[in-house]
């Protein structure tokens, strides 16, 4: 292909996956919240405090193991306030969320006055004999760090604990009519409850793969509407787990093409390269969901609606 | 989002404008592109605004807004700042150009201050901008001399004459010091975006750049740079903690200075609408030390051409130089005219590839 004249195949590939990683984590763990009938647009400020705890706790602990695991509890805790705020004071969820995202923005940047310049412990990154030697899996498949498998373990466990658990089945009973969910005897706020904190610690992880993994350092607003993008995705891709993987993929992908085609020097129009990203992404999502009119029925029946037990 | 904190400040703004006013202290506002913690461009404004703080104490009350986009809102912040009762507001972006503009003829009362634009079509508004290029000469230069791989990594932000000025002018003193040299261009159409500046460092990289140069705000690059062990720039501000091996000096924007000046004016009544353009000699543009990874014959090199500019014995955009196209831009010995500089929309001859409209 003349198209990708001077370009690596197998570098770009592996470069999307990488770039996909963020997204794909906050989105994933977004798309768990709605299933279970709550909008949680605190996503940004999610990553944004994931991404500054857990890069503090690596550089504290010097294992950026630790520091995703504190990136991930982060997460959980500014949702756990949102849940609190949302199940139990049942405050708009709307409104909720968006000062959720002003708090985490505001408190990261608290929280990294310290760490400006710091360089991070260094991401390991799977190595295993042979397998990581191959000529183009090796470095496709057999080279990331544990976020990339992570994200990629938990689309696949999304989409088994939705579609075959008893567990999964409440969560979605939920999210479809928690009157009748309610009826039935389910926990509702407790569902849901779990469903934020597990988004929460998702988007955490995903702000923590951007500030130890991709950037490597702390910058004060560096996830730059990653968590918008991530909320975007959930929608276009309709609440299913694997679209929600390729919608990442895919805007991760063509992200890291467009600026591989640029520094080759192909010559397409370069305004055109920068939007693509966002306008490819959305058109496949919407194309593959466009024959299909039950593609509405995905969108939980109950999102967005506070849930209060009459009674 | 961004929406709702300016609303904060705006009302932290009303509530400044109630308190009582005792000394009436000179109310300075400033809006940023990025967030000051950016380490780059917001940064440095942010730090001259700290400046005048130190400067004048209780004398002035400065007050700022971050990570404004530019458009239509930095048209409401600034509006708010004008209703709460702001003195003078330096606005810091390129893109505010129409948005102060369109403010200031609303508010006659209010000065204000433009960075790097060219539109003042109003008495109250004053334009100030510095001569990055000639930083950008000196390190082109240095660039060229360190490569290895003869292939420099430019990550641009937006088509506009300061970064298209900006590439040529590193792009003329590179080629210079070493023919073989070539640039490649990113565009990566935003000031301020850690994780697409770092990808865009990689691609550079994977190109076989092994010096990076960027004109984005984030020092995500550097952090790059620093990780693959190649070299990079700071820019508009030192970068040195973010790469203590891979900065080999950095273009450092030094506004305090400026904003003292005219903050003392609007105190005297002396503030009157003018456009200046500052560099080196005037202490705007300032390169952070020199790395010790610079072999000493280039140190000589570059410092003499700093020398050079400061004292105003050479301008790095001197002929013979050519446009991208081969036709004639300036003759052997001829320097260019600010104007043409400030609306630079050509590639000088060597450079690939177009620039984007």
């Amino acid at each position: 292909m003349t198209l990708l004249a001077g370009i690596d195949p197998v570098a770009v590939a592996a470069a999307l996956i990488v770039a996909a990683t963020p997204i794909l984590l906050a989105a994933i763990g977004e798309l768990v919240t709605e299933k279970a009938g709550v909008l949680n647009l605190g996503v940004e400020g999610m990553m944004i405090l994931g991404a500054v705890v857990g890069f503090a706790a690596a550089v504290a602990t010097g294992s950026v193991l630790l520091g995703l695991a504190a990136a991930a509890a982060a997460g959980a805790a500014l949702a756990g306030l949102f849940a609190v705020l949302v199940l139990g004071l049942l405050a708009n969820q709307v409104a909720t969320g968006l000062a959720l995202t002003l708090f985490g923005l505001g408190l990261s940047a608290l929280i990294g006055q310290g760490y400006i310049g710091v360089r991070p412990p260094p991401a390991g990154r799977l190595a295993v004999p042979g397998l990581s030697d191959l000529p183009v899996l090796g470095r496709l498949v057999f080279s990331h760090d544990v976020l990339v498998y992570t994200g990629v373990a938990l689309v696949a466990g999304v989409w088994a604990f939705l579609r075959f658990s008893r567990a999964g089945l409440i969560l979605r009973a939920v999210g479809e009519s928690h009157d009748a969910a309610h009826a039935l005897g389910f926990p509702v706020r407790r569902v849901r409850a779990l469903a934020i904190l597990f988004g929460g610690a998702c988007a955490g992880l995903g702000g923590a793969h951007l500030s130890l993994v991709r950037v490597p350092q702390w910058t004060e607003g560096m996830t730059a509407g990653a968590g918008w993008i991530a909320l975007a995705l959930v929608v276009f891709a309709s609440w299913r787990p694997w679209r929600v993987m390729l919608g990442a993929w895919l805007f991760g992908g063509i992200a890291v093409l467009q600026l591989n085609l640029q520094a080759a020097g192909v010559k397409i129009p370069v305004e055109y390269l920068a939007m693509s990203p966002y306008l490819v992404t959305i058109l496949v999502l919407v194309i593959i969901t466009a024959d299909r009119p039950r593609a509405a029925l995905h969108a939980p029946a109950a999102l967005g609606r506070p849930f209060h037990a009459a009674g | 989002m961004q929406s709702t904190k300016r609303m904060l400040a705006g009302a932290a703004l009303a509530l400044a404008l109630a308190a009582p006013a005792a000394a009436e202290p000179v109310k300075v506002g400033y809006i940023y592109v990025g967030p000051i913690g950016d380490y780059g461009y917001s940064h440095e404004h942010n730090v001259g605004r700290l400046a005048v703080d130190a400067h004048f104490g209780d004398k002035v009350e400065t007050s700022y807004v971050e990570s404004v986009p530019e458009g239509a809102d930095a048209e409401r912040v600034m509006t708010q700042m004008a209703l709460a009762g702001t003195d003078i507001i330096f606005a810091t972006s390129f893109g505010y150009m129409d948005p102060v503009n369109n403010v200031a003829a609303r508010f006659p009362d209010v000065r204000f201050e433009h960075a790097t634009g060219y539109k003042r079509e109003h008495p109250n508004v004053a334009l100030y901008n510095a001569r990055f290029y000639e930083g950008r000469a000196v390190i082109g230069h240095i660039a060229a001399r360190m490569t290895k791989t003869n292939v420099i990594g430019y990550i641009a932000s937006y088509p506009i004459p300061e970064v298209i000025m900006g590439i040529n002018a590193a792009y003329l003193h590179a080629r210079k010091a070493n023919p073989q040299i070539q640039f490649k261009i990113v565009w990566a159409y935003t000031w301020f975006d850690p994780a697409l500046e770092a990808d865009a460092a990689n691609a550079l990289i994977e190109q076989g750049a092994d010096v990076i140069m960027q004109h984005t705000d984030s020092t995500a690059p550097m952090a790059i740079a620093e990780q693959k062990g190649f070299y990079a720039f700071g820019q508009a501000s030192d970068m040195i903690a973010f790469g203590p091996n891979a900065q080999l000096t950095a273009i450092i924007d030094n506004w305090g200075p400026y904003y003292i000046d005219r903050v003392q004016k609007v105190i005297d009544g002396t503030w009157e609408s003018q456009d200046v353009w500052l560099g080196m000699k005037e202490d705007m543009v300032v390169m952070a030390p020199l790395s010790e990874r610079i072999p000493a014959d280039v140190r000589a090199e570059a410092e003499a051409m700093m020398a050079a500019i400061k004292a105003g014995t050479y301008h790095p955009f001197t002929g013979p130089i050519n446009r991208q196209d081969g036709t004639p831009w300036l003759a052997a010995g001829e320097v260019a005219d600010d104007k043409t500089l400030l609306g630079m929309n050509f590639y000088v001859e060597g450079i690939e590839g177009a620039i984007p409209n």
